[in-house]
């Protein structure tokens, strides 16, 4: 190579080449000229990458502006408060009354419910799988947890109605008789025996998303340096000892983003909760045992009504609270992660 | 504090794979012991072999015995976490946990062993971080990440983070290859301080360094390609490097071998 350029380098012109050592640099007819080669595989790629990033934030904005847009009309129509409200009766396009709060009510309780169950336990199944497992167990077992997430959410639906809820009767109903003094354990405004509950949907869910949180988690936890874990057991630490003090600091940042994946799965899920929360238009008593609708499955039931643009406004306005509600949850979590950072 | 070792017969296998060949060796209490060698020959497998890290690779095992002042760390009886809290290790590459400040660097040990009271800490904190020689370099930020040390400041804080539990015995995998020459200077003076308290073995692939730092040396070799490593010779190391008995280790020392 360098033989070969030696010649170009030397009729580069009247430039102040510098005298060819073996380690010298190669000087070029391009550098004579003072202007910088420009490749065009260079130029392609960057141009490609580019227009991917500002595709994405695009589409983002499109789809905020859109749901914003179509919304607005409705909102001014709405004869209560939008937020304030938890009465939903679009059945009238001259007296649109729709109202979220009891929609926000079990979409949050759904899935703080079922981050809450499904958090630890996945933080189980990492540690086990990277930590204790033994590597021949490990490879199947991680294969297993994946397949759960391919499991498409009609199914879950399907078995949390059919399967879990009948299953869960008797768990809620001792909650209820046991620890009924607690709010969220008291009568709910649907019945525990039909096992339409918020309770039922958050089990449903914590299974759901317990594969992302797990995956996300065990990648995080098996990219722990290898100089960490031996310096902790170097000095004497037990194996638990070892995940607390490297493998855990470690992962956290990491499995706090798969919680909010998790959670940002759960907050979305629509067909799963369609078929299991029991329907009601009593108010809410905010305990696990509500029954109602999440702002995703309220919408997928009201799909019959979207051919007035009115009556479709409300639900796009509804669709517009969940869509900033996954916002602020990744802001938060990224503003946690971040909070270590000179840590990390 | 600072006892004495004696490998006996000790082999050492990857699964199936010998990896070294009965290597028997004592170490003074009190010295520095320095293992040559070639790439490969098993030099820091024997060495992690001493504290049962070797163990924590899978399917790795030890045959032999390995005494720790007449005292087998092999037993059957024996916890290989107490092992590790009484003989020290420092690494190859400065490995302080990034998530902890200095000051909980330098006391995770003595975490670990359970002691809680604060003034306790402090005081062995000094004094571990003053018996590395960095205590004045990072006396007024105790409470910052670790990670934000230079290298060879990162280094001197593992190994106050070692001394801090006054172990008996401080196993050293080629402390200084990740180190600037001005850094592996502080560390050999170190060295050379800390053998006054301690039993040092130091794994190193810069024979210089094994002249300036200790006292006995231990050749390892490989027999051949796919063979174990084995000790060839042990000696003083003066005398390892101005007249070795074995003519493998002369040609490996005058660079006549790689």
């Amino acid at each position: 190579m360098r033989t070969a350029l030696r010649p170009r380098a030397g009729s580069g012109g009247g430039s102040a080449t510098a005298p060819h050592t073996p380690e010298g640099p190669i000087s070029t007819p391009n550098i004579a000229q003072s202007r910088p080669v420009r490749r065009p595989g260079d130029r392609l790629f960057r141009g490609a990458a580019v227009g991917s990033g500002v595709f994405i934030v695009a589409l983002i904005s499109a789809i905020g502006l859109f749901l914003l847009l179509q919304a607005i009309p409705s909102l001014r129509a709405n004869q209560v408060g939008f937020l304030t409200s938890g009465v939903w009766n679009t059945t009238s396009a001259t007296d649109l009354q729709f109202g979220i709060l009891y929609l926000l009510w079990v979409t949050v309780a759904t899935s703080v419910l079922a981050l809450a169950l499904a958090m630890p336990i996945s933080l189980g199944i990492a540690l086990f799988l990277t930590h204790y497992a033994p590597r021949r167990l490990a490879r199947p077992f991680a294969y297993v947890v994946d397949l759960l997430a391919a499991v498409p959410s009609i199914i879950f639906g399907l078995w949390g109605i059919k399967v879990l809820a009948p299953t869960l009767v008797p768990v809620a109903e001792w909650l209820n008789h046991n620890l009924g003094f607690i709010p969220l354990f008291a009568e709910g405004n649907v019945t525990i025996a039909g096992g339409g509950t918020v309770f039922t949907a958050g089990v449903v869910l914590a299974v759901m998303i317990l594969p992302i949180i797990t995956a996300v988690s065990r990648e995080v936890f098996e990219r722990t340096p290898r100089e960490h874990i031996e310096g902790a057991l170097a000095l004497g630490a037990t194996k638990w000892e070892m995940l607390r003090t490297t493998v855990l600091p470690f992962g956290k940042a990491g499995y706090v983003s798969a919680a909010m994946l998790g959670l940002g799965r759960a907050l979305g899920e629509t067909v799963a909760l369609y078929l299991i929360l029991s329907a009601t238009t009593a108010v809410p008593e905010l305990s696990f045992f509500d029954g109602g609708a999440t702002i995703a499955s309220k919408i997928a039931l009201g799909a019959a009504e979207f051919n007035n643009p009115l009556t479709a406004g409300a639900y796009i306005a509804a669709g517009l609270v969940l869509f900033l509600l996954t916002f602020v949850v990744n802001a938060l979590a990224r503003a946690v992660v971040a909070g270590k950072k000179e840590y990390a | 504090m600072a006892k004495r070792i004696d490998i006996k017969d000790v082999n050492i296998y990857y699964g199936k794979f010998h990896a070294v060949d009965s290597v028997t060796l004592s170490v003074p209490p009190r010295s520095v012991t320095a293992f040559i060698g070639p790439s490969g020959c098993g030099k820091s497998t024997v060495l992690r072999s001493l504290n049962r890290m070797h163990e924590v690779t899978p399917g790795a095992r030890v045959e032999g015995r390995v005494l720790l002042d007449g005292e087998d760390i092999y037993a059957p009886s024996v916890d290989p976490v107490e092992v590790r809290r009484t003989i020290g290790m420092v690494f190859q590459r400065p490995n302080p946990f990034p998530t902890m400040s200095i000051r909980d660097n330098v006391v995770a040990g003595l975490k670990l062993a359970g002691v809680r009271n604060r003034k306790k800490l402090d005081e062995v904190c000094e004094r571990s971080l003053r018996g590395a020689n960095l205590w004045e370099e990072v006396k007024d930020r105790l409470d910052r990440p670790g990670g934000g040390l230079s290298g060879g400041q990162q280094q001197r804080l593992c190994i106050a983070r070692a001394i801090a539990v006054q172990p008996d015995v401080l196993l050293m995998d080629e402390p200084c290859s990740a180190l600037d020459p001005i850094s592996t200077l502080a560390i050999e003076d170190l060295i050379t301080e800390l053998k006054q308290d301690f039993t040092i073995v130091i794994v190193t692939h810069n024979m210089q360094q094994a002249a300036r730092v200790s006292d006995q040396t231990a050749f390892f070799n490989l027999a051949g390609v796919g063979q174990p490593g084995r000790l060839v010779e042990v000696d003083d190391t003066e005398k390892i490097f101005s007249n070795p008995s074995q003519k493998a280790t002369e040609d490996y020392i005058s660079g006549r071998f790689g």
